[in-house]
């Protein structure tokens, strides 16, 4: 067998890849060829490392080198310097405050996260079925259909605590639970990719960088409730994941990982990927549902639930990526060791992308019940500039704003849930005191403005109320009856929209106006943005007024 | 790649591809350093390290880390090569390709110590 003597682990995520990491990598694989060292190093590229702003970065085994923000005129350097000589270079390594360069485990970045979901993104080519087989991959469907009935499976899954990922955080081995009781020959599992918050990219990172992780908690799934298909629905607006998905299944079904008697039991499941066409309210399942049979993808009344009358009406599992990324490791290492992680109610881990004013942004896994403020502080190193730190939007545009008084909070969902936030799929947009509340509460509004489907009014016509309202306010025209007909138009939408989309639309203006009125009262009384960030028409008064003084 | 069809062929493939990814893991049993700087590469460095591994792959050793490290002055017995196994780091100098290959063999292997050509030993 090769030996390799230098493994050099280029991220291929794709915000590496989007900062040039492609062209790097090109260059050093030139420059490796040019030097006559094919033979001696291995140039893999791997999924998401996670941290997104120091890219594009490599990692160099066995030193564990670190480098960051690579250009492809340093692979000339890299080649001569590193991986000839033995020379690492240091002023393209990560460096801390403090002057030193740590390895992988030593930076604080990476040292305060827990690992499960992405166990393997970073550490692996994401294209190798072998080297995900290297770490116990498929070590559990291999476990659960050689010593575990359906039934114990869902058990499980049910001791473990796990939730749902996707921002309600319903238990999944309920969910499996009430699909496994159904009697029909036919049931779906169906994997939720279709992840549309502005800001939030953690499933798009686990399929680039571990896509047989999923498709392998999938199988998991499908062997506990007695599905035989299963589709992954994956936006178009995911080009890289898609290709990698493509790729694992091809390989996961060359060895028969998929399709018939699956490692020589009487255990069968084939997996499809449909892709979307961008539209925002197909993470709503229904909607997703009906989308993959070719319909419109509007979201039905709820009941019937997936579980029992879900794709083609048949009994249908819908997860979250990150969901069935935790499966393996609960069947391997056991619910009990799961639930040593996170909290009682919340056990195990979320990601969370880490966004906006912070001066470590990218991809983080951390221990449910941590506090917002580690995150921001101890993971992301703080606010950039010195600046104060305002409030982070958890959620998206289903979410909320935490305040600087609440930085405290544990995050879990009924924690969130109780200050007007929630934890939504794990988009985290931390902000200054250069934001303006009402300018976000309107962007967030914007966009389910655009994406809400039409197809039930207080959705359709009560968002956009709302944001014609709010672009009164940020114009400088508010009237002082305005935040009682916005809290007012909210709680309606709330009570009688048709889906998730509609309920949780009206969440970021709610908890803005919660912990931010007075910057809204700023708006509509003195016609003044304190972070400077709405341009105001003067009121009409102070128009005349001036206007007088100019003809005077 | 052939089918897997049972468990005992994916713990099978999972033991040999965890060998090919020892490098990433830092727990190889052995380590090399080969003294890569000027003079080393002047002096035969290149030649010697691309036999240990040569010699490394045919027969089949995984469990080692190879790295280069800088010069450590004693260019009078470049090129230098150091084994780290057992607790013991041990140097060798003037190291040619045939001697590198028996080094593989006999000490990172087997753990014999080619005694005849040691310049340093060291407690780790």
């Amino acid at each position: 067998m090769k030996i390799y003597r230098i493994h050099a682990l280029i991220c291929a995520g794709g915000q590496c890849i989007t900062a040039g990491g492609d062209s790097f990598e090109e260059a050093l694989k030139h420059a490796i060829k040019e030097k006559g060292l094919e033979d001696e190093i291995q140039v893999v590229e791997t999924g998401c490392m996670g941290a997104c702003e120091k890219g594009p970065m490599m990692v160099v085994y066995p030193e564990g080198v670190l480098y960051v923000h690579l250009k492809p005129s340093d692979a000339q350097e890299i080649v001569s310097e590193h991986f000839l000589k033995g020379r690492p270079i240091q002023r393209l390594m990560w460096k801390e405050a403090d002057g030193n360069f740590p390895t992988l485990d030593q930076v604080p970045f990476f040292a305060h996260q827990t690992k499960i979901v992405l166990r393997n993104c970073g550490m692996i080519d994401s294209e190798s079925i072998e080297e995900y087989i290297a770490r116990d991959g498929y070590a559990a469907l291999a476990k659960v259909l050689s010593s575990m009935k359906p039934n114990q499976v869902v058990e499980e899954i049910k001791k473990s605590g796990l939730r749902g990922r996707g921002g309600a955080g319903f238990p999944t081995g309920l969910k499996w639970e009430f699909t496994a009781r159904e009697n029909s020959e036919m049931k779906y599992i169906v994997t939720n990719a279709d992840e549309g918050d502005p800001g939030a990219y953690m499933d798009r990172s686990v399929i680039e960088g571990d896509p047989h992780t999923i498709i392998e908690g999938m199988a998991i799934a499908a062997y506990a409730v007695g599905a035989t298909q299963g589709y992954i629905y994956c936006r178009a607006e995911y080009p890289i994941a898609i290709k990698r998905l493509h790729i694992a299944l091809r390989k996961a079904k060359q060895v028969g990982l998929l399709g018939k008697n699956i490692l020589g039991s009487d255990f069968s499941f084939d997996l499809e990927i449909r892709i979307g066409a961008g539209a925002f309210v197909c993470g709503e399942e229904t909607a997703l549902l009906n989308s993959i049979e070719g319909k419109r993808g509007e979201p039905n009344v709820k009941p019937p639930y997936p579980s029992s009358k879900g794709l083609y009406g048949k009994p249908t599992v819908i997860n979250n990526v990150e969901t069935f990324a935790n499966v393996p490791f609960i069947i391997l290492e056991g619910a009990e060791k799961f639930r040593k992680i996170g909290t009682e109610s919340n056990p195990g881990t979320k990601v969370f992308s880490l966004a906006g004013k912070v001066i470590t942004t990218g991809l983080i896994e951390v221990p449910l019940g941590i506090s917002l403020r580690r995150i921001i502080y101890d993971i992301g190193g703080g606010i950039p500039d010195g600046k104060k730190f305002k409030g982070a939007l958890m959620g998206g545009p289903s979410g909320g704003v935490v305040p600087a008084s609440k930085l405290d909070t544990p995050i879990d969902f009924e924690s969130l849930n109780e200050i007007g936030s929630m934890m939504g799929s794990g988009g985290l947009i931390v902000m200054d005191e250069d934001s303006c509340m009402v300018d976000i509460a309107k962007y967030f509004l914007k966009f389910t403005v655009d994406e809400s489907c039409g197809k039930c009014t207080p959705c359709r016509e009560g968002t956009r109320q709302m944001l014609t309202i709010l672009e009164r306010i940020t114009s400088g025209s508010g009237k002082e009856s305005d935040l009682n007909e916005l809290e007012c138009l909210a709680e309606t939408i709330k009570l009688t929209s048709l889906c998730g989309l509609g309920q949780s639309a009206p969440n970021p203006v709610l908890s803005t106006i919660r912990w931010f009125r007075d910057e809204y009262e700023a708006h509509i009384r003195e016609h003044k943005c304190i972070a400077n960030v709405c341009v105001m028409k003067a009121p009409k008064s102070e128009v005349k007024k001036r206007a007088k003084k100019i003809t005077h | 790649m052939a089918k897997i069809n049972s468990l005992e062929e994916l713990r099978k493939l999972r033991d040999q591809a965890k060998e090919s990814m020892t490098a990433r893991s830092g727990s190889a049993k052995v380590k090399i350093f080969a003294s890569m700087g000027t003079v080393g590469i002047a002096g035969g460095a290149r030649e010697a390290l691309k036999a240990m591994i040569d010699e490394l792959e045919k027969r089949d050793f995984h469990e080692v880390e190879i790295i280069e490290s800088g010069s450590m002055g004693l260019d009078r017995e470049e090129p230098v090569i150091s084994v780290e196994r057992d607790g013991y780091m041990t140097t060798y100098g003037r190291v040619t390709p045939d001697m590198a290959r028996q080094i593989v063999a006999q000490h990172v292997i087997n753990g014999q110590i080619v005694s005849e050509w040691v310049i340093a030993r060291n407690k780790k």
